[in-house]
């Protein structure tokens, strides 16, 4: 393994640079409090060039290079800006300034969102696999290890039924499974593995331990400290879109455990 | 041990802390190095059309999604595909043909077809143009969360209305029969209209898409002005005879007959109805049909391309 991840001259394989990033939200009708009908007109009436947008500065100068083979934790409390960091190295969301490089299209764990509630999940597996670049002939395929992995099954036909039946740990582990059965050059996942119960917790754990041995580079973000320790190597602290550390998970995950003990 | 590090790209993590020989890169010379793209930028067109060409299973599949969710906690369930535009135009039956005896100079028999083949070829246009302004703006978590070229939600929308149209289609034939319009060769002519309906309909779609991810509010306006368009294209009356006997100027009638909307009806009017013969047709009608076609739809591809970076920016 380590022979794949290192180049020919030792120097170990950069997947994901970031340089220097800034990601600036727009917000509109962010301004004005009130939201009655005659608020909005007097808005409109009164606009000047530019007005009504505020902007939120999430990211602010970060840089970091992610190396083949890594598995990295993004820790911070809420709002520090670690989805919206991930989004941005995905390229679903335009940097303000700096840049992104990556090896390969990163792929955020978010089938969820091409996933419909009226469908079963028979038909969401396929739909899933679709909208995240699978073929047809690979869905078929890898349909009965996805469907086997989510364990959806365990408890009865459940496939067949439309998702809205679903319970949200049931939702949260086919997505978790879909998203998984592809091959990823470098993979994302939002607080994911937090859902589900424990015996689907290790199960994913190992997953992402296998994704990280294809050689591909793993993001985490999670609250849960000891999901980080189990499946990172490496961990960011983010706090206010900057970051605050970067190093192997022990000492990163002491001092943050530190800081949010206060 | 610094808590506090100001990390740039060369300084990373002292994982094994061996030296590497790209110690001292710039990100961008590393990531030249390694072959790394900007992530998110926008490709080439023709890579662009690759990319899109290679979803075509999922825009498929994720209009066919739509429409089976559509219905799905309804009773009747998929029935209601056929049953909503059934029920359109016995309503149409209804008051035009029953209460009012309206048949506007052409014979009930030939007034009632017209009629809900207008209705039909228009809201497929209309419908496409609808879902087409919020093809983006309504599916930002989509957009956020997947990378796929964006380009396929507008397609996808417009093929959903597609079907639909097709479903729609099997009522005008009910109709067309029932009012004594039996199948002929010339039904088949309807195929190619329909392809190049599409085909325009797919290019509106996309120029509103990215019109609509810039202003939502768009979708507030449209439907007045997709109002005013159904009124300037004959869907419920003949709007070439209206005009003459209002002695509207010649230019005002090639205009109007030469709208998009009214060019697609009058051809599948023509197609389908045995008392409307091509003198209703404006001059040069296929040119237009292909024209626009060619027009909106390459046009609109181009327009919403350039803008493929910025769609889901917050």
């Amino acid at each position: 393994m380590a022979e794949r991840n290192t180049a020919p001259d030792g120097a170990r394989i950069p997947t994901v640079i970031a340089d220097d990033v800034h990601i600036v939200y727009r917000v509109y009708g962010g301004n004005s409090g009130r939201g009655s009908a005659t608020a909005a007109l007097n808005r409109i009436v009164k606009r000047a060039p530019s007005a009504g947008v505020r902007e939120v500065h999430a990211v602010k100068g970060v840089s970091f290079t992610a190396y083949r083979g890594q598995a990295i934790g993004l820790i911070g409390s809420n709002g520090s800006g670690k989805s919206t960091l991930l989004k941005a190295i995905a390229g679903l969301l335009p940097t303000e300034r700096g840049k992104v490089y990556t090896d390969g299209q990163p792929s955020l764990l978010g089938v969820n969102a091409a996933m419909m509630n009226d469908l079963t999940g028979e038909r969401n597996v396929i739909l899933g696999g679709l909208a995240m670049g699978m073929t047809r002939e690979e869905i078929r395929e890898r349909y009965q290890h996805i469907v086997d992995f989510s364990g959806i099954n365990e408890k009865g036909d459940f496939i067949t039924l439309p998702m809205r039946t679903y319970s949200s740990g049931m939702a949260a582990r086919l997505r978790f499974s879909i998203a998984a059965a592809k091959k990823h050059d470098v993979l994302m996942i939002d607080e994911a593995l937090a859902t589900g119960d424990r015996s689907f917790q290790k199960r994913s754990e190992a997953r992402v331990r296998e994704l990280r041995q294809e050689a591909g580079t793993v993001f985490l973000v999670s609250h849960n400290n000891r999901s980080i320790r189990d499946t990172c190597d490496r961990v960011l602290w983010l706090e206010h879109g900057q970051l605050l550390m970067d190093g192997p998970t022990d000492e990163v995950v002491r001092a943050y455990e530190k800081e949010t003990a206060r | 041990m610094s808590t506090v590090s100001e990390t740039t790209h060369g300084s990373a993590v002292a994982m094994s802390a061996a030296p590497s020989p790209d110690d001292g890169l710039s990100a961008a010379e590393l990531a030249r190095k390694y072959g790394l793209s900007v992530s998110g930028a926008r490709p080439s067109l023709p890579e662009y059309a690759r990319q899109l060409w290679d979803r075509r299973h999922f825009i498929l599949a994720f209009s066919r999604a739509k429409m089976t969710a559509q219905y799905s906690k309804a009773k009747l369930g998929q029935l209601w595909h056929v049953a909503t535009p059934l029920l359109n135009a016995m309503v149409y039956l209804l008051i035009f043909g029953v209460l009012m005896q309206q048949s506007k100079g052409m014979g009930m028999g030939t007034y009632i077809p017209f009629l809900v083949t207008g209705v039909f070829v228009f809201t497929f246009t209309q419908s496409s143009a609808l879902s087409g302004v919020r093809a983006i703006a309504g599916n930002l978590g989509l957009v956020r969360a997947l990378h796929f070229p964006r380009a396929a939600l507008p397609i996808s929308f417009a093929l959903q209305q597609l079907q639909q149209l097709l479903f729609s289609m099997c009522v005008v034939f009910v109709f067309l029969v029932g009012f004594g319009h039996m199948p002929a060769l010339s039904w088949l002519m309807i195929l190619p209209v329909l392809v190049l309906q599409f085909v325009f309909n797919t290019g509106l779609s996309l120029v509103l898409a990215r019109l609509g991810s810039k202003t939502p509010d768009l979708a507030q306006l449209l439907p007045f002005i997709l109002r005013t368009w159904m009124y300037a294209s004959g869907v419920m009356y003949n709007m070439v005879e209206a005009l003459k006997k209002t002695h509207a100027p010649g230019w005002v009638i090639d205009v109007l007959g030469a709208n998009p909307a009214a060019v697609y009806i009058d051809l599948m009017r023509y197609a389908l109805i045995d008392g409307y013969g091509s003198s209703h047709l404006p001059p040069h009608v296929w040119l237009l049909a292909v024209g626009w076609a060619v027009l909106v739809g390459l046009g609109g591809f181009v327009y919403f391309w350039k803008a493929e970076e910025q769609y889901g920016r917050g």
